[in-house]
């Protein structure tokens, strides 16, 4: 039914191989986008005009940085964030390269997720904050964070996926996972079954991360009767 | 004691400046309830948020308990804030923390520990009726309930003050009347005093002791409720008072008279004696009275007859009579 290549590579576990490394390294990188991301969605928040503290040349500086590394398409950017790559881990080669790529890529996306969900949290609530007293690092940790909390989860599912694309292009410079297998097993060595397998691989990680984050979103938003 | 002096606030943005208050000077005094009242776009939500100065004041002085608001460092106006609570027309309410936990919140940002904050908050929770509730989230509450959870977080800090913005704009009348009530039990047994912002006339009514009319950016009109509503100087405290005898004036017919009831009279059958002694028939047109503390407060405009001489008649006994009253064009 399949080719013999798939055999050869499922015995070899080289796809059940591809599978785990996709995940681990969609995880990862998601993590890393994170930690920097986060803290940047925050600050472009609060120093918007209609921020808590606004301050327009900070605002602007960062807002600059995030979209000049949106507008660049991944495939580019990674090529030219290689020596990037080398200066930050010692390399331009494998996994981890894929991963620094993969996070200069995400952070500025996660921190526009994180910006547009912390902007949904209601004037009047940060006021009611400031009204009793609170400090701005008590709105954001206490008010705006906790607020936000389902939005934030909603769009860490969709930046999630989004990396979990950009890590099958990363097969073009040397990443391995289902995008590599699909790339040169699949398609250059013209195994079509091979290629859907990846597709339907990737499918099926898609929907596990979208229905376990909707879910816990659902759990976490108490909005809900 | 809260002092306003001077104050004016001006907001400039690209498309120009708004004056939205000019040469405010007020005087809140310990106990009382304060109402300010006026249209919407008067100014007056400015006017509260100059008082924690949520709004800066582009010039003149908010003076609380003796401190002048506007020279405060950073960290003294937050602790200050911790004395004058707020609640608002939205609630602004944590929708992802339950209502118990939403009224421990101030006192988290204050520092109080764990237990301390919860037995304080369900002890709270029974003023404002709902200890039941203390663990429902606020999308389960209906919009009374959520304001008496922002009262019960209001007051967790102990504040000395309370401001509240159009707290009952958004709700029903019988809540309305429920939670102005929680309010006077609130001013009368915990002493605070009340600062109370609505273009509602029936709140000022119902709570206020004093009030101050706010128009096109200033103070067009204050005194003791009673005295302004009985007896309107400004045009738009007149607007807001009066509204509905407009219309009873345009009817044609005979002269028209106003007659005030300010209180001193109200234990007599006026216009009974009136007719019954004048042997002459008047037409009420229209009639709006209020209580206050057992007096009967307000107005009443009726149509002479249209013959002459028991018109006359029933002036000549308005004359003599300790009735205050007026002519209407």
């Amino acid at each position: 039914m399949f080719s013999e290549m798939f055999y050869k590579l499922w015995n070899n576990g080289l796809i059940q191989l591809g599978v785990w490394e996709t995940i681990y390294m969609t995880l990862l990188s998601s993590l890393i986008a994170y930690l920097i991301g986060l803290p940047l969605g925050v600050v472009l928040c609060v120093t918007d005009t209609n921020g808590i503290r606004p301050t327009p040349w900070l605002n602007r500086v960062l807002g600059f940085v995030v979209n000049f590394f949106r507008s660049i398409p991944f495939i580019i950017l990674m090529v030219a964030m290689l020596p990037v790559a080398k200066f930050i881990i010692g390399t331009s080669l494998g996994n981890g390269a894929v991963i620094v790529m993969l996070v200069i890529a995400a952070a500025p996306y996660v921190a526009r997720m994180v910006e547009s969900s912390v902007k949904e949290v209601s004037f009047g609530v940060i006021e009611a904050a400031q009204s009793m007293g609170c400090t701005n690092m008590q709105i954001i940790s206490r008010v705006l964070l906790p607020e936000a909390k389902p939005s934030l989860i909603h769009g860490a599912v969709i930046s999630m996926v989004t990396i979990l694309g950009y890590s099958a292009m990363a097969a073009t410079i040397g990443g391995t996972g289902l995008g590599q297998i699909a790339i040169i097993y699949g398609h250059q060595r013209n195994n079509d079954d091979i290629t859907w397998i990846c597709v339907l691989l990737t499918v099926v990680i898609v929907q596990i991360i979208q229905i376990v984050g909707t879910y816990i979103a659902r759990k976490t938003d108490k909005r809900i009767k | 004691m809260i002092e306003i002096r001077e104050l004016s606030k001006t907001f400039s943005s690209a498309s120009g400046t708004v004056e939205a208050l000019r040469d405010i000077n007020l005087q809140i005094n310990d106990g009382e309830i304060f109402g300010i009242i006026g249209l919407s776009g008067a100014g007056k939500s400015t006017l509260v948020r100059c008082i924690n100065l949520l709004e800066r004041p582009t010039s003149g002085q908010v003076i609380i308990d003796g401190k002048e608001m506007t020279s405060l460092s950073r960290r003294e106006l937050l602790e200050m804030r911790r004395s004058i609570s707020m609640i608002f027309q939205g609630f602004n309410l944590l929708e992802q923390r339950s209502v118990l936990r939403n009224v421990c919140f101030p006192l988290e940002i204050s520092g109080v520990k764990g237990p301390a904050a919860k037995s304080r908050a369900v002890e709270l929770l029974k003023i404002v009726g709902l200890e039941d509730k203390a663990n429902a989230y606020p999308a389960q509450l209906s919009g009374g309930q959520k304001q008496r959870v922002a009262i019960a977080r209001a007051l967790a800090t102990k504040p000395r003050y309370l401001l509240c913005d159009e707290a009952t704009s958004a709700l029903d009348p019988n809540t309305t009347r429920s939670i102005l009530e929680l309010l006077r039990t609130i001013n009368q047994t915990l002493g605070v005093t009340i600062i109370v912002i609505t273009h509602e006339m029936k709140v000022i009514d119902q709570i206020c002791d004093r009030v101050a009319v706010i128009d096109h950016s200033r103070i067009a009109e204050e005194g003791r409720v009673s005295d302004v509503f009985t007896n309107p100087q400004s045009d738009i405290a007149k607007q807001l008072i009066l509204p509905q005898d407009r219309a009873a004036l345009d009817t044609t017919g005979g002269k028209k008279l106003r007659i005030i009831f300010n209180g001193q009279y109200s234990q007599e059958p006026i216009i009974s004696k009136l007719v019954l002694e004048c042997q002459a028939p008047v037409n009420i047109i229209f009639a709006d009275t209020r209580q206050f503390d057992g007096a009967i407060y307000g107005h009443m405009i009726i149509e002479l007859p249209s013959d002459e001489r028991q018109a006359d008649k029933v002036i000549a006994w308005l004359r003599n009579s300790p009735v205050t009253w007026k002519e209407e064009a």
